[in-house]
């Protein structure tokens, strides 16, 4: 009846027990405070039946915030295991949890925080960069974002419901395999995979029709905001890279579910094959994350420099190679497993041209600053800690790059510091700058300056305590995924140095999430009363109401050049009456499919069949009767726009 | 936002005509059979009915990729055309990329008959 | 604030490439989504035909295509699709022309191609099953069911949406909703057939040269 669940998956270690409890009481305390303030209608009706992008952006991100909260715990745990467990006889954590750990870490961290904050990001600000209204496919996108919700909050019972997979972010195979991981740890991972991959695929065609098709006049692909440019190459690579990891997960499920001999030990199967493909999809996905943050520090550091961007079609030139070229790299991923030094050398090669694009758009930021006006606000400290972190974290790669020094250092703690330093020094950072730049466009309010600043410091400086330590270490000769060492290696001071590099990036966390809530709690003392942009942003989101109405723009807006709101001369002016403006509906649909998909996704992870083929059978139902409906609107009246754009002149005459 | 159009203008923008059908219908009919029956009867020696059987799919793949799914007469700008190639540029790469490094990987894990060490 | 970007736009009278794309209507947008879409399913269609190119000569110890295959069934398989990707164009057709009865005709009898050319397959499959041979044998049997099978799951999703398409034409008539979807259907399906080219060529010929 239950498949595999037996109330044994319930039980848990210590620590873990302790994370549930608090998970659970979290929990229960949100449904009480919600249900204490009789704020479920207005859930329902404006968050989770919404189709609005600026909405389902905003829940991008407080979901992201969610999940950073275990992957970061999982990091800390780590840490301490590691600084701790120099020959102990009592570990600190077993080593099964160790595994699960470090697993559920690397998979919740890319899939879960840098994926959603990248397509939470692109949802609120994309549609208003081009003048548009929304996205091209606004049903859809509600249902990317609850199959990523999906994935999320599989991992998430994975910690509570029996045991995640041990076998790595990526599960490689054997060990992925059912002879060697019989139990449900693979499962949950490869729907939890499987499920927010084919959201994001989704995403990948819904942003690539929307800046292909619905720019608003004049603006040509040339004219665009370097940011929309960074996503559509972004996206392009979302396009053709995911369908990969949807076919070889699909593949080492049908290894697991039905017997299939793809990448077994044995039968004909070849494990090899999984590692190539994996990363022919993988390599392209740590792209996909870059390319964003790019993107924002392509908009952050001309604003805070009051000077336009310096070659602008260079950097759009750069985009374009660095994502061609992504596809070209893979196998240095594994330059150890056997290929022959042709093989090798040839993609050794391919991955140390990516510098030179790379290259070209430092430049370009920095060329931008130079006789600039530079204000020194966090969004540009954050740029400030990327130049340093992900410049010298990419010069590791150069040197991973050549298969001779990768051979010494491959899965080796240099790694780990190598690809921590590009994911935090450059794609985290990159996000929190944007985050910061364009909080007031979507609230109205400033975050606290002060507060985001001791943050940054924190940031800044916990990372280069947490990381530089792993360099030396995997020089010394330390693998990953160690979950004990004997101390006469002589690597435990360098761990305990990194632990306290954790605990300090841990207060830069904290800092952020307690000036979220105090920016809330103080946010009349720091309303935006400039009408809109009070960076004087040269791009179209600056130039709607903070926040902006439902509707974007009340005039969809004609461009005439780059930088927009710079102009010397703009497009001419002429009054126009209010028209009526037609938005699509919102509905719970999406709502209902993502949530049969976590619930297929738990069920086919313990094998019970009969619940995994309902929901199925609930989602095809749900699509065929949603795709057979007349598309439905709603329409604002001319007269209730008017009545919106006065109010918020009002607002801003009264301030 | 997406407008509404009628219907009238909507089959201005589908562009498959009863020729195109047509011919796209007897040139792949033709270049199936040939191969089937190529193939069946093993007219010509495994080296040359491989390539001739490849080419023969390929170019059944473009006809039908122009005269079914028209490719190309979408108006101006032709992202549909642009995406495929695209698309097409992508597969190969991992395709042919793929191919060369199981094969050389696997000729790497094979056993080798040789008694000496040998380095290639 | 705004103010300043109140304008009053002309439609671009010829667009280029460098320009945006005038055709914002639902039809144009969800014309080209569904290409992208059918965009991604080549990709993930390449990545299976990659795995079938490297694990199809490990047959660890059972037996091959060339043991396996039957050229005729397949080869009825790839009439029966190529006549029902035809037909699907003449539905089509049919609508343009609003021929609305001739149109649920051609589909029906795209419906009927399609459902033999599963029926075939399935066959196939059970065939292969009761001499003993299943996905579990080898990689190259995992391989070719996974590839095949993914296309014949393909196949059944299409004749399901054909069905449904049946459905909403027998109660709405041909509308603006109704031929946009039966457009995106026949994308759907001629794609499909074009896969088959490539499993009937490269897997099955193949596998029997």
């Amino acid at each position: 009846m239950f498949g595999n669940l037996t109330l044994e998956a319930f039980q848990h270690d210590f620590v873990q027990t302790m994370a549930v409890m608090g998970g659970v009481v979290n929990g229960v305390l949100l449904i009480a405070l919600i249900t204490y303030l009789k704020k479920w209608k207005w859930l329902w009706n404006e968050w989770i039946t919404t189709v609005d992008h600026k909405k389902i952006g905003i829940m991008y991100i407080v979901v992201v915030l969610i999940m950073f909260l275990k992957g970061f715990a999982d990091a800390m745990l780590m840490r301490i295991q590691q600084a701790t467990a120099a020959g102990a006889t009592h570990p600190f954590l077993g080593s099964e949890h160790f595994q699960e750990i470090f697993s559920a870490h690397g998979a919740t961290m890319i899939f879960f925080v840098a994926m959603g904050f990248m397509f939470g990001i692109m949802n609120l600000i994309i549609p208003l960069q081009i003048g548009a209204r929304d996205v091209a496919f606004p049903f859809l996108n509600a249902v990317s974002f609850w199959l990523f919700t999906a994935g999320g909050m599989l991992i998430l019972i994975s910690l509570a419901v029996g045991h995640f997979s041990v076998s790595g972010w990526l599960s490689y195979p054997p060990l992925s395999g059912v002879e060697y991981s019989p139990n449900e740890g693979v499962d949950y991972w490869a729907w939890s995979i499987q499920i927010s991959g084919i959201g994001s695929t989704f995403s990948g065609i819904n942003f690539l029709v929307t800046i292909l098709k619905m720019r608003c006049p004049g603006m040509t692909l040339m004219k665009m905001p370097i940011f929309v440019w960074s996503s559509l190459c972004a996206m392009v690579l979302v396009i053709f890279a995911f369908p990969i990891l949807t076919a070889t997960v699909g593949m080492l499920m049908l290894d697991r579910y039905l017997g299939m001999h793809f990448f077994t030990a044995g039968g004909g199967g070849n494990p090899m094959l999984y590692f190539n493909l994996i990363w022919a999809w993988g390599h392209p996905e740590v792209y996909i994350l870059i390319l964003p943050a790019f993107g924002i520090f392509s908009e952050v550091v001309p604003t805070f420099s009051e000077k336009r961007l310096f070659g602008y079609a260079s950097m759009v030139w750069a985009m374009i190679v660095i994502a061609v070229l992504s596809f070209l790299v893979w196998l240095h991923h594994f330059f150890t497993m056997g290929a022959s030094p042709n093989v090798n050398a040839f993609f050794g090669i391919m991955t140390m041209l990516v510098a030179i694009p790379t290259g070209v758009k430092i430049f370009n930021w920095l060329f931008t600053k130079y006789r600039g006006k530079v204000h020194f606000t966090s969004p540009m400290l954050w740029f400030f800690s990327f130049v340093l972190n992900f410049s010298v974290a990419g010069m590791t790669g150069i040197l991973l790059a050549a298969p001779p020094v990768d051979f010494q250092v491959h899965n080796s703690l240099f790694l780990v510091a190598h690809f921590h330093g590009m994911v935090i020094g450059g794609v985290l950072f990159g996000f929190f700058a944007g985050f910061t730049y364009w909080f007031p466009k979507y609230t109205g309010f400033f975050i606290d300056e002060r507060l985001n600043r001791m943050a940054f410091f924190c940031w800044f400086a916990g990372l280069l305590l947490a990381f530089m330590p792993l360099y030396m270490l995997g020089f010394m000769g330390a693998t990953r995924r160690l979950d004990h060492y004997d101390p006469s290696t002589g690597w435990q001071p360098l761990f305990i140095i990194a632990a306290l590099g954790g605990v300090i990036i841990f207060f830069g966390a904290l800092i952020q999430f307690l000036g979220l809530f105090w920016s809330i709690y103080k946010r009349k003392e720091n309303r935006d009363t400039t009408g809109g942009n009070p960076w004087n942003g040269r791009t179209l989101e600056w130039a709607t109401h903070s926040p902006p109405p439902i509707y974007n723009f009340a005039f969809i807006p004609t461009v005439n050049q780059l930088d927009p709101l710079w102009a010397d001369n703009p497009p001419k002016e002429e009054k126009r009456e209010y028209q009526d403006i037609h938005l699509p509906e919102d509905t719970p649909v999406a709502f209902y499919i993502g949530t049969l998909c976590m619930i297929l996704g738990f069920a086919f992870t313990w094998q019970i069949h009969w619940l995994g083929i309902l929901c199925f059978a609930g989602i095809l139902g749900l699509i065929i009767a949603h795709l057979s409906e007349k598309e439905k609107h709603m329409t604002i009246t001319a007269e209730e726009v008017r009545k919106i754009e006065e109010s918020y002149t009002k607002r801003q005459q009264t301030a | 936002m997406s407008e509404e159009i009628s219907l009238n203008e909507e089959k201005k923008l589908w562009h498959g005509t009863y020729l195109s059908y047509g011919i796209g219908f007897f040139v792949s009919l033709i270049f199936t059979s040939i191969s089937f029956l190529l193939v069946a009867f093993q007219v010509f020696p495994p080296e040359v009915l491989i390539y001739t059987v490849a080419s023969f799919a390929l170019f059944q793949a473009v006809v039908q990729l122009i005269f079914f799914l028209h490719l190309g007469q979408e108006g101006k700008p032709h992202w549909e055309t642009f995406i495929f190639f695209f698309m097409l540029l992508i597969l190969l790469i991992i395709a042919v990329g793929s191919l060369w490094v199981m094969n050389d990987l696997n000729e790497r894990m094979m056993p080798k008959h040789m008694t000496t060490t040998h380095h290639d | 604030m705004t103010d300043s970007l109140i304008v009053h736009h002309t439609p671009e009278p010829h667009p280029d490439t460098g320009r945006p794309d005038p055709h914002q209507d639902y039809f144009s947008m969800r014309f080209i989504g569904f290409w992208v879409y059918l965009m991604t399913d080549c990709i993930l269609f390449t990545t299976l035909f990659i795995t079938y190119a490297v694990l199809h000569t490990n047959t660890f110890g059972g037996p091959s295509g060339k043991d396996l295959f039957e050229l005729k069934l397949a080869f009825g398989e790839t009439m029966a699709l190529l006549f029902s990707s035809v037909t699907c164009g003449l539905a089509v057709l049919a609508a343009v022309h609003q021929r609305l009865r001739a149109s649920l005709v051609w589909l029906g009898v795209t419906i009927t191609l399609g459902l033999s050319f599963l029926t075939m397959e399935l066959w196939e499959f059970h065939h292969f099953y009761s001499m003993g041979h299943s996905w579990r044998e080898s990689a190259f049997l995992s391989s070719f069911f996974t590839l095949v099978g993914t296309h014949g799951l393909h196949i059944t999703f299409g004749l399901t949406w054909a069905g449904v398409m049946v459905g909403q034409l027998l109660y709405h008539g041909l509308t603006v909703d109704t031929f946009r979807r039966l457009v995106l259907f026949s994308l759907f399906w001629h794609f499909l057939d074009l896969i088959w080219i490539f499993i009937f060529t490269f897997v099955y010929l193949m596998g029997v040269i």
